[in-house]
């Protein structure tokens, strides 16, 4: 490609003449097409739309493809997947959303070249109604602050020059061009950056003492392996600003006078290893990265090591053994990474959503980055909103931010109208973190409040329920989780998580006792403080937060031997409304185990065979009458 | 493994209210067993590193130095330290404690080892769900340590979780084994298992030929794998494993015997030794 042809920046200063010659160049003034290629829209069929867009803008006459000045940008992630394939064109910023290649003529006819706005492609805002136009006018993206995912979707994530046009390596440049490495961990420090990967420990800090222990070499060490499941935070930065993350990584560098870096990513990120490889390859090429980088005596390169998708993994020591090509489990870290992480010496470990904020604490300063957020947690954090909410996505707010702000505002509010769809619990922290209810709405969201509320940040998962979950089944879910990828060293977490599931089960099924209720909570306070590593110390939280808050529906699970919310199987019956049915016969034709009786016939109704019925729910998925009741 | 340079000197911390000795670099559980205060164990080994996998051993430490910081720490790991105040009864520890052997009891209720410790703690019986066919191992991990450290790392745990157990390579016999027992000896609960006829052993699916000895041919208790495998790894005269203990005393003996004959004649060495030189 042509910027890899292009040659190494001898020094700092040779890098900023031609980052300022980018800024006047024709490119920079070009008017883009910005097709999402992130992993969502690509599932949605985004190659396919990217190629027709592709084949109709190089099928126009080239006078006036000079004329409209254009180009079209392969993006990352914008964060909206459940929209897409998404097109945005740029600097404009119209925004089409759910794009199919058969709508690309249309697109390129009177959206590009015409200049109009094409209504029926255009988001609607559910709470009026109404189409809007703008990116930023659409509410999912107008209440967010982006800093870390600055860049995702308005670049393309393989071509370095347009990092370099969004003020790409600036921060890096700074730096190599008269600070100390002092100067840059008192700048962390200063900003009070917390780790973003869910511990939430001060990254300043961290990096200090790596600095302070005995030792050499010193590593540094990304955290790609994100784990949670529903979460894609660090998958859209790799897959959609790798050279953040590599420039994130070179600064600390710098700060740790180290020269090793190493990125772990999951194997199931393909995109993400291919951006970054690619990306890696290029900073390369560009004196960016490797040795003396940009003409300076700072020397520092990454590699990349592949993770086979065990959940422990990213729990840092077990990250470090497996990247030591050993089994991933996790050691008791009374001798801190700082001190012996990878290979014994002292390491940092950082997760991605981490390095990617550090340029902008250099660019812009750490007063800045302190000045947003809450007192103890600084700067945004970047959630993966999903659940039953209208807008699902990546949404980066300001620390401090309520819980109501991110689901009802950017959200765009509760999925299903009536009281089945009201608010019920939000879920935060992934699958050890804590479901939290609608009296702590307005909770402002930061480290420390979703602890002391019984919860956790954890990675930044979000999920939304409604009254339709039931908290014993949801907690039972994320037992599941954790007793599968529990990596069994311990007997708290291995044997206990794997008894608790079993606990829930009995009283998802109908069998618990008081006794039962009793057993769990003493059992989890044993995991709690017996477990070695955070994934069991944390693992009682989804049973313990939903004991703490939605005690009452164990309760009717246990003595009423009822399911509040009509999800636990053995609790429940389905019954026929025979007021409402109209004896359309779609139920009937759904029943895989034939329990309906009827004729399909109008003025008939249907009956279903308590004993026959396996409880599927298939019949009130289909009935357009609601006439199924679950009782 | 200490957080801090504490030069060489020993010091003293607290162990359930009586002073004791520590060095340091050494853990809490180390100090504690040389002032004859019991921890429980069951992953603990004095020839592998420690591990902390049983969480047996979790103590309460205090740390005055942190404003009276208080946390549960496996003692095996915890590198002992000036001023600590360590509590190995405590309310806090006893509940972890019940709780991992009444967790253990329903994965092993056949061990009798478990069945002790968790009798000493006041669990009679378990109070969760049974394994469904349980066995002996606690998953302790004992073996795979050894194995590691002593032979040739021929097993190893795998699956993760509640299906954690331990392996071998794709469930086959395993290729590096060298039949040592390393294993067995060291397994707690008597989980590994072997069997020995005449001249063959028997351990994970495989056959072993025990080495016999070069003059009566009788076998020795070591297997012909185990000999070389320590041969080369110690550096020893290859010979080192050719006789039974009953051949090398009855050599050892006719060689002093002669000794002494010669020496009765006034000679100060044995004519032949040079021919005999080579053998232990």
């Amino acid at each position: 490609m042509a910027e890899t042809a292009q040659a190494r920046f001898a020094s700092v200063e040779a890098f900023l003449r031609h980052a300022a010659l980018l800024k006047t160049s024709p490119e920079a003034t070009q008017r883009r097409v910005l097709v999402c290629l992130g992993t969502g829209c690509m599932a949605s069929g985004a190659r396919e739309v990217a190629a027709a867009l592709e084949r109709a803008l190089a099928a126009l006459p080239a006078e006036r493809r000079v004329a409209l000045n254009l180009c079209m940008k392969k993006t990352g992630c914008h964060g909206f997947c459940e929209k897409g394939p998404l097109v945005v064109l740029w600097p404009e910023a119209t925004f089409y959303k759910g794009v199919k290649p058969k709508d690309v003529p249309e697109l390129v006819e009177r959206g590009i070249v015409g200049g109009e706005v094409i209504e029926r492609l255009l988001y609607v805002d559910p709470k009026t109604g109404k189409p809007v136009e703008k990116y930023g006018a659409i509410d999912f993206y107008a209440r967010q602050t982006r800093i870390a995912m600055r860049n995702i979707g308005l670049m393309d994530p393989a071509n370095l020059d347009d990092y370099l046009l969004r003020d790409g390596y600036q921060a890096l440049a700074k730096v190599l061009a008269g600070w100390s490495p002092e100067q840059v961990l008192k700048e962390i420090e200063q900003a009070k950056l917390r780790g973003r990967g869910g511990g939430g420990f001060d990254a300043g800090r961290k990096w200090r003492s790596c600095k302070s222990a005995k030792g050499t070499p010193r590593y540094l060490i990304c955290n790609g392996d994100e784990g949670d499941p529903g979460a894609f935070m660090d998958r859209s930065l790799m897959e959609g600003d790798p050279h953040g993350v590599i420039e994130g990584m070179a600064i600390a560098a710098f700060a740790l006078e180290t020269r090793e870096g190493t990125i772990y990513v999951r194997q199931e990120y393909p995109l993400a290893v291919e951006h970054l490889e690619r990306a890696i390859a290029d900073a390369r090429a560009r004196g960016l990265l490797g040795e003396r980088i940009l003409g300076t005596d700072f020397s520092f390169d990454i590699q990349i090591a592949r993770g086979g998708g065990a959940f422990v993994c990213g729990e840092s020591s077990a990250l470090m053994r497996s990247v030591e090509g050993k089994v991933g489990e996790p050691r008791a870290k009374y001798v801190h990474a700082t001190d012996k992480g990878l290979w014994d010496k002292p390491t940092v470990l950082n997760n991605v959503e981490t390095f990617v904020n550090v340029p902008r604490i250099v660019e812009k300063g750490a007063a800045w980055y302190a000045s947003i957020g809450t007192a103890r947690s600084k700067g945004t954090k970047a959630f993966a909103l999903t659940g039953k909410v209208k807008n699902t996505g990546l949404v980066e707010v300001e620390m401090g931010t309520s819980l109501r702000e991110i689901i009802f505002g950017a959200g765009g509010g509760m999925l299903v109208d009536g009281p089945k769809g009201a608010f019920k619990a939000v879920q935060t922290g992934g699958p050890s973190g804590g479901c939290l209810p609608e009296s702590l709405l307005d909770l402002p969201v930061d480290f420390d409040s979703l602890t002391d509320a019984g919860s956790m940040m954890g990675s930044g998962g979000m999920i939304v329920m409604d009254h339709s979950t039931c908290m014993v089944d949801v907690a039972r879910y994320f037992l599941s989780f954790l007793t599968d990828e529990s990596c069994g060293k311990c007997v708290p977490c291995r044997e206990g998580l794997y008894q608790m599931y079993r606990i829930l089960s009995r009283i998802a099924e109908g069998q618990g006792t008081e006794a039962d209720l009793a057993k769990i909570e003493d059992l989890s306070q044993a995991v709690a403080v017996g477990s070695l590593c955070a994934l069991g110390k944390s693992g009682p939280t989804p049973v313990l937060s939903t004991l703490r808050y939605f005690r009452h529906e164990y309760e009717a699970h246990i003595k009423e031997k009822r399911c509040p919310a009509g999800v636990c199987k053995a609790l429940i019956t389905y019954s026929i409304d025979t007021s409402a049915c109209d004896g359309c016969g779609a139920c009937l034709a759904a029943c895989a185990s034939d329990a309906i009786t009827g004729t399909p016939k109008k003025g008939e109704t249907f009956q279903i065979n308590t004993l026959q019925c396996d409880k599927c729910g298939a019949c009130a998925a289909v009935c357009k009458r609601g006439a199924v009741a679950i009782s | 493994m200490s957080e801090v340079n504490l030069g060489d000197a020993p010091f003293t911390m607290t162990i359930d209210g009586k002073r004791v000795e520590a060095r340091p670099g050494e853990m809490v559980l180390a100090a504690a067993k040389r002032a004859g205060i019991a921890i429980p164990t069951l992953c603990e080994h004095k020839a592998v590193e420690s591990f902390g996998s049983c969480r047996l051993c979790m103590v309460e430490v205090t740390k005055a130095a942190w404003k009276g910081w208080k946390g549960l720490m496996t003692a095996c790991l915890y590198p002992a330290a000036p001023d600590l105040i360590i509590e190995t009864q405590s309310e806090r520890v006893l509940h972890v404690r019940r709780n991992v052997l009444d967790l253990l009891l329903a994965r092993c209720p056949d061990s009798t080892l478990i069945q002790r410790l968790a009798a000493e703690h006041g669990v009679q019986q378990t109070s969760f769900s049974v394994r469904e066919q349980p066995d002996l191992c606690i998953l302790c991990g004992l073996c795979v340590r050894i194995c590691e450290s002593a032979a040739t790392s021929a097993i190893s745990t795998v699956k993760r979780g509640h299906h954690r157990e331990i392996g071998t390579p794709w469930g086959g016999p395993p290729p590096a084994c060298i039949g040592c027992l390393a294993c067995a000896h060291v397994c707690p609960t008597g989980h590994i298992t072997f069997e020995e006829h005449g001249a063959t052993r028997a351990i994970w699916g495989r056959s072993f030929e025990l080495q016999r000895c070069a003059e009566c041919g009788a076998p020795l208790p070591i297997t012909v794998e185990q000999a070389s495998f320590l041969v080369e790894r110690q550096a020893l005269d290859a010979s080192y494993f050719s006789r039974c203990e009953s051949c090398q005393r009855r050599a050892t003996a006719q060689t002093f015997g002669r000794l002494a004959r010669w020496q009765k004649l006034g000679l100060t060495q044995e004519p032949d030794a040079r021919q005999e030189g080579g053998k232990r």
